[in-house]
């Protein structure tokens, strides 16, 4: 072959692997982001990538691999796809090759069984080119339906560095993960401008649809990254835990011992069940030192979510968080556990649930907002979970609580207690009020007292720990600080556990 | 500028740990709310001095309701 045939191909893929125009790259720098490239670079871990349809839509001069990057490369060792939107190819929107890109990558991906992951950056769809791009068989829709077709099959994983706009903004929704860079992530049906013109809002951009508000506010997103790098170096962290599809396990690594300076259980756990204490130290008493990734830590906060190791296995741990709003299910808490629950039983990964829980809120305020049909999400998720499922109930488990935080009932493959824990419908205080109320209305002064306390002290003795384990309601009574030795080993035991929900198309869900 | 410190959930107040004219730091513990039978601690989320308190011990605040006004710097 002719030389300059050979130096033409390489000028030509130089020149479309630069991008979008220098001022383009200019403004990247102004608003502290990395060009797409360099995004590739830093979540890869070597050199090694392939690439398809780096010439789409070669022959127009403006717009270079027609603004996305569909790679093919190795995270942590693990082979996984990747849609990046080249921001500085017309804002990184979507044209007909753009969207025929995505689609092939998503194909790809399906067909390996392979993490995919969407690093999204763009304006959205170019109207201009609407017809060739919108509506049809492989149209932009047809990019979602293959998310949710994908979803529970491969780990989807979305990285947001700056906008994702009106149908983009579906691309975070539909995939396990999001994380958000802060200042310049930003997700949104309509823009502010749109939001200004046809319903009269004036509100910013940050306001209608910002990082921190997405992930402290609405939900839509689970991780808030300072920068870019942190956003990738998480992204990478998480996959560590998935493995590659959903017939595959989560590898074992080796194991460490938690942190030298955590407490000890048993001086973290106050004997007093209604003063609040920090859960999160709990946790890092009980996994690997440095294992701990927690998922929507800004949302919802009475309830964390987080996957961790322990002795090397991972786990997904759900935990009641009493230090906020007393540890109570509210509407987002539910929500956020179900999500979370889910997201671990597609991808084979045990789930730990650590109990401390008043009950689901009461009062008007959460009635009107469904309580209960959330509720339900959280409760239904949890029983249709078939990964080892291991109950503790480290200080109260009362009302529904009980339920929604795996009790006896909903086939935990174990549940256990630390010595001072209580399970009832309500606590003693609650039940005593209830079920002696006219008793109590009649009496005064010390014999009023006196009443109380007797009859909370009977109940005391009724709901004692040593008597649901004699009844066989829990499995076992675990000292504080035996209980990371004891769920080891539980985890070890029930790995191989598999069994079938029930036969049938899909539940009705709650939602 | 006006700031103030919310109910983070429905209950009765408990405590209220600060007075007027009191400076308070952002995440300090400034009123104990008791709901659900666990008490809630409910903390400042910028720094300013007490304006004034809006409620009492023993009252009940729903989700959201103004416990203390603060002032700004």
């Amino acid at each position: 072959m002719r030389e300059e045939m050979i130096h033409q191909l390489k000028e030509r893929v130089e020149r479309i692997r630069k991008g979008g125009a220098p001022k383009y790259h200019e403004k990247l720098k102004e608003q502290n982001k990395l060009f797409v490239r360099e995004r590739l670079e830093l979540l890869f871990d070597d050199k090694f990538q392939l690439e398809d349809g780096l010439f789409a839509n070669g022959l127009e001069e403006s717009l270079p691999a027609d603004g996305v990057v569909t790679a093919i490369g190795k995270v942590n060792g693990q082979t996984v796809c990747v849609m990046a939107n080249d921001s500085t190819v017309k804002a990184g929107s979507w044209g007909a090759r753009t969207v025929e890109k995505i689609i092939r990558i998503q194909e790809t991906a399906e067909k390996m069984r392979v993490p995919l992951i969407y690093l999204v950056d763009s304006a959205g769809a170019r109207i201009t080119d609407q017809i060739e791009m919108f509506p049809g068989r492989r149209g932009a829709g047809r990019i979602f339906y293959n998310q949710v077709k994908l979803s529970g099959v491969i780990p989807q994983v979305c990285i947001l560095f700056g906008p994702s706009a009106a149908g983009g903004a579906y691309i975070p929704a539909f995939c396990d993960l999001v994380i958000m860079v802060e200042n310049n992530a930003s997700m949104y049906l309509g823009s502010p401008r749109m939001a200004e013109m046809v319903i009269g809002e004036k509100v910013s951009l940050e306001e209608m649809g910002g990082a921190r508000m997405h992930c402290t506010v609405s939900g839509c997103g689970d991780v808030l990254a300072a920068d870019e790098e942190e956003a990738i170096a998480s992204a990478r962290r998480y996959l560590q835990f998935f493995p590659a599809h959903h017939t595959k396990k989560p590898v074992r690594i080796e194991g460490k011992a938690p942190a030298p300076d955590a407490k000890k259980i048993s001086e973290i756990v106050p004997d007093h069940q209604n003063a609040p204490f920090d859960m999160l130290e709990l946790i890092r008493s009980l996994v690997d030192e440095g294992s701990f990734f927690e998922v929507k830590q800004l949302f919802a906060k009475e309830l964390i979510t987080g996957l961790a190791r322990l002795e090397g296995r991972v786990v997904g741990i759900i935990a009641n968080q009493s230090k906020v709003k007393g540890g109570v299910l509210f509407v987002d808490s539910a929500d956020k556990a179900a999500r979370f629950i889910t997201l671990c039983d597609a991808f084979n990964i045990p789930l730990l649930f650590l109990a401390d829980v008043p009950g689901f809120m009461i009062g008007t305020q959460t009635e009107k907002a469904g309580l209960i049909r959330h509720g339900a999400k959280m409760i239904a998720a949890m029983s249709e979970a078939t990964v080892p499922k291991l109950s503790v109930i480290v200080r109260k488990a009362y009302g529904a609580g009980l339920y929604a935080m795996a009790g006896p009932a909903f086939e935990p493959d174990c549940c256990l207690a630390l010595p001072t824990a209580q399970i009832a419908v309500m606590g003693p205080e609650a039940a005593v009020n209830a079920v002696y109320n006219n008793k109590i209305a009649q009496l005064e002064g010390a014999e009023k007292v006196r009443f109380v306390q007797e009859k909370r002290a009977e109940y005391q003795q009724d709901i004692d720990i040593y008597r649901l384990a004699s009844e066989l309601i829990i499995d076992g009574i675990v000292a504080p600080d035996d209980l990371r030795r004891e769920l080891s080993g539980r985890l070890e035991v029930y790995a191989d556990k598999e069994i079938t929900f029930s036969h049938r198309k899909h539940p009705v869900y709650p939602v | 500028m006006m700031k103030t410190v919310q109910a983070t959930m429905a209950g009765t107040v408990l405590q209220v740990l600060v007075a007027e004219g009191d400076r308070v730091e952002a995440g300090q513990d400034v009123v104990v709310l008791e709901s659900m039978k666990m008490e809630v601690p409910v903390q400042a989320e910028e720094s300013g001095t007490v304006k004034s308190i809006q409620v009492e011990v023993g009252g009940f605040v729903g989700e959201g309701e103004t416990l203390i006004e603060l002032s700004g710097e």
